[in-house]
């Protein structure tokens, strides 16, 4: 065998044009579909990457009635649920996907918060628990995060993101301390908060843009959630994140957290509707449901790879037509060779040795095209992404899946010539001219 | 005996014309003879050797070596024969012009499926009796034609077969290289090998033992038939 492999190599090397000419089908058919699979592999995983994010992979559980997420300061129904609970978090906390719970409320006030004369229109209020932050993966950039103290005794703090502290202290630098009016209250920043490693997805069009950067635009205002209803007037419901075991846990850590939220407001809902009936298509249109980020990313992703197959099945006939190329060439060679063949048969060689040599040359001819192949497409992704701004990544399943699948190639087509010359007749081939 | 032919009959189908090559041949050979098959270009000699070469089928006749009848035998056992029996030796040396002296020496015993060491060894020893050691990695094209014809004599040896046929074996040498191997045809001889030999040439027949002469597909034997006249047909 290896001696056939060397054979091969010296039989290639010998005929360096022709065996080019021969590997080029086999080389452009790989090429083409490496090239298209790194291309679309890349796209899928910024698409993967954009939704979930790299790092920060948390799952929000929020509070929908109907098809729209819950509006806060709207006083129907949503008031009227249970609020989130100690005991309620460990039950989410006990689910095997499921590292790391916290409860927030999501508000916005459109006349905003004030300093001094600058006054910041529509702002996003997040009432948070102590664990929040951590879940979340925001750091301390300035001052500091909200202690148990503050919380008791209902201490009108207020932390900012980054953003929101740009915004509402232009330019100024020392703000910590410092006093902002909200509903014609006053607060005290007492700290800055930034999201760590937060992913920066690549934004690409305007609707990237508004999925990922139009909400957060004004930045962040966090309070305690214990002084959310002098903000609101509402004891409003919670909405839940979780951090997942892993990536790959999302979409169950979201779904489970749901149900076990649905549950309890179910529960309840129940409950409520024992003393008055009236409540109860309003209860039950109010549901908890995880942003299933991965399932979106999946949905996506599975629209470019039915695509991507598509361009396969295109790409690989030229992978038929090198075949058949292939085949032509063994043919010749067979022809070439045939006083060598009746040569090898006088000294005893039998069918099955020659049979093999010329299979082998044939699978070693559309190998090393294969991996040829295999260099060019990747070659070609590179430039594709170049021109086309689109992400590569490289796919190893895809090269060793080409690379076999061209030595399937020069099997199955050099299958016919290697027959052929292992059926020569001895003293015909011998005596050939 | 080790050879045996009897009624041996071979035509060619020439569009609807049956051309015959051999005529009722009936040939035997010993053991350790020496023989020189003669005749004129068309004669049909090299379709007799092939025959006794196993590399070709009577139409009619049986054909014994070594006490097997070879015309029973299947692809694969006449294979074995080939590999195990018979050495070749032809006129245009046919050796691989890309692979190197030890290497084609080797590949009858690569065919036999000797290991790697052992095939080596064995070649070092067959190019070490036709007196080409020095030349072991050297390829075809890097030999004179002499040496060639002593490459693929030690290929057709390296299996210690009981037969040697060589087809002209000097038919493409210069006279001084055909006489080297001619020594070295008598040296195998003398340690035992059958040697059976085609040749137009009186003068290389004269090494055999014994002549066949062959004319229109039929045997003439015995030395005295060998007249002058075959000389002229070179």
């Amino acid at each position: 065998m290896i001696e056939n492999i060397r054979l091969s190599f010296q039989g290639i090397w010998a005929h360096k044009m022709r065996s080019f000419l021969t590997m080029l089908g086999i080389i452009i058919g790989i090429a083409a579909i490496i090239a298209i699979v790194s291309t679309i592999k890349g796209t899928s995983e910024q698409i993967k990457d954009n939704l979930v994010g790299t790092s920060t992979n948390v799952v929000k559980v929020e509070l929908y009635q109907g098809d729209w997420g819950y509006k806060s300061g709207d006083s129907s129904g949503g008031n009227t649920l249970p609020v989130f609970n100690d005991s309620l978090k460990d039950e989410i906390l006990d689910l095997d996907e499921v590292t790391a719970v916290a409860s927030y409320r999501l508000g916005s006030l459109y006349s905003g918060a004030m300093y001094g004369d600058n006054a910041v229109n529509n702002t996003t209020f997040v009432g948070v628990d102590e664990d929040y932050f951590s879940v979340m993966g925001y750091s301390v950039k300035k001052g500091r995060l909200f202690t148990e103290h503050d919380r008791k005794n209902h201490n009108k703090f207020i932390i900012l993101d980054s953003v929101a502290a740009d915004t509402l202290f232009a330019g100024e630098k020392d703000y910590i301390g410092k006093t902002v009016i909200i509903k014609n209250d006053a607060y005290v920043v007492i700290g800055v908060v930034e999201q760590q490693d937060s992913f920066s997805p690549k934004v690409e069009n305007l609707n990237d843009w508004y999925t990922y950067y139009y909400n957060d635009a004004s930045g962040k205002y966090f309070v305690t959630d214990d002084i959310w209803p002098m903000l609101f007037g509402f004891d409003e419901p919670y909405n839940v994140v979780v951090k997942p075991r892993s990536t790959e846990d999302m979409t169950k850590a979201g779904r489970k957290t749901a149900d076990i939220l649905n549950n309890y407001i179910g529960a309840n809902n129940n409950a409520n509707n024992n003393d008055g009936n009236e409540d109860e298509s309003m209860g039950s249109s109010l549901k908890y449901r995880s942003e299933d980020l991965l399932e979106k990313a999946k949905a996506l992703q599975e629209v470019s790879a039915s695509t991507s197959k598509q361009l396969i099945w295109i790409a690989s006939i030229s992978l038929i037509v090198g075949g058949i190329g292939v085949m032509n060439i063994m043919l010749v060679s067979v022809t070439e060779r045939t006083r060598e063949i009746g040569l090898k048969k006088a000294l005893g060689a039998r069918k099955g040795v020659i049979l093999a040599q010329f299979l082998t040359e044939a699978a070693v001819l559309t190998s090393l095209g294969g991996m040829i192949g295999v260099g060019a497409g990747i070659g070609l992704a590179y430039i594709i992404s170049d021109v086309a701004k689109t992400p590569v990544a490289i796919s190893g399943a895809a090269i060793v899946v080409s690379v076999v699948f061209s030595m399937v190639i020069g099997i199955v087509f050099g299958f016919i010539p290697s027959v052929k010359a292992a059926n020569l007749n001895p003293i015909d081939a011998l005596r050939y001219e | 005996m080790l050879l045996e032919l009897k009624n041996i009959y071979k035509n060619y189908i020439q569009g609807n014309m049956d051309v015959p090559v051999l005529k009722n041949i009936n040939l035997s050979i010993e053991e350790g003879e020496y023989v020189a098959i003669m005749g004129p270009s068309g004669s049909g000699k090299s379709t007799l050797m092939n025959i006794i070469g196993c590399i070709d089928k009577p139409t009619a006749g049986t054909y014994f070596l070594d006490g097997q009848e070879i015309n029973t035998l299947k692809d694969r056992e006449l294979s074995f024969v080939r590999n195990k029996q018979i050495g070749f030796v032809f006129q245009t040396f046919n050796l691989m012009p890309r692979q190197t002296a030890l290497d084609n020496v080797g590949l009858p015993l690569q065919y036999a499926k000797v290991p790697k060491k052992e095939r080596k060894r064995m070649c070092l020893e067959a190019l070490d009796l036709v007196g080409l050691s020095d030349r072991v990695s050297f390829k075809p094209t890097q030999l004179s034609g002499g040496q060639k014809q002593r490459v693929a004599i030690a290929r057709a040896m390296v299996n210690q077969p009981k037969i040697l046929l060589a087809d002209e074996p000097t038919g493409a040498l210069d006279s001084k290289s055909g006489i080297q191997v001619m020594d070295l045809f008598r040296e195998l001889h003398e340690r035992g090998t059958t040697i059976i030999m085609i040749t137009h040439s009186d003068e290389i027949a004269s090494y055999a033992d014994r002549m066949v002469k062959i004319i229109d597909g039929e045997l003439i034997m015995g030395d005295e038939e060998a007249s002058g006249q075959e000389v002229q047909d070179e």
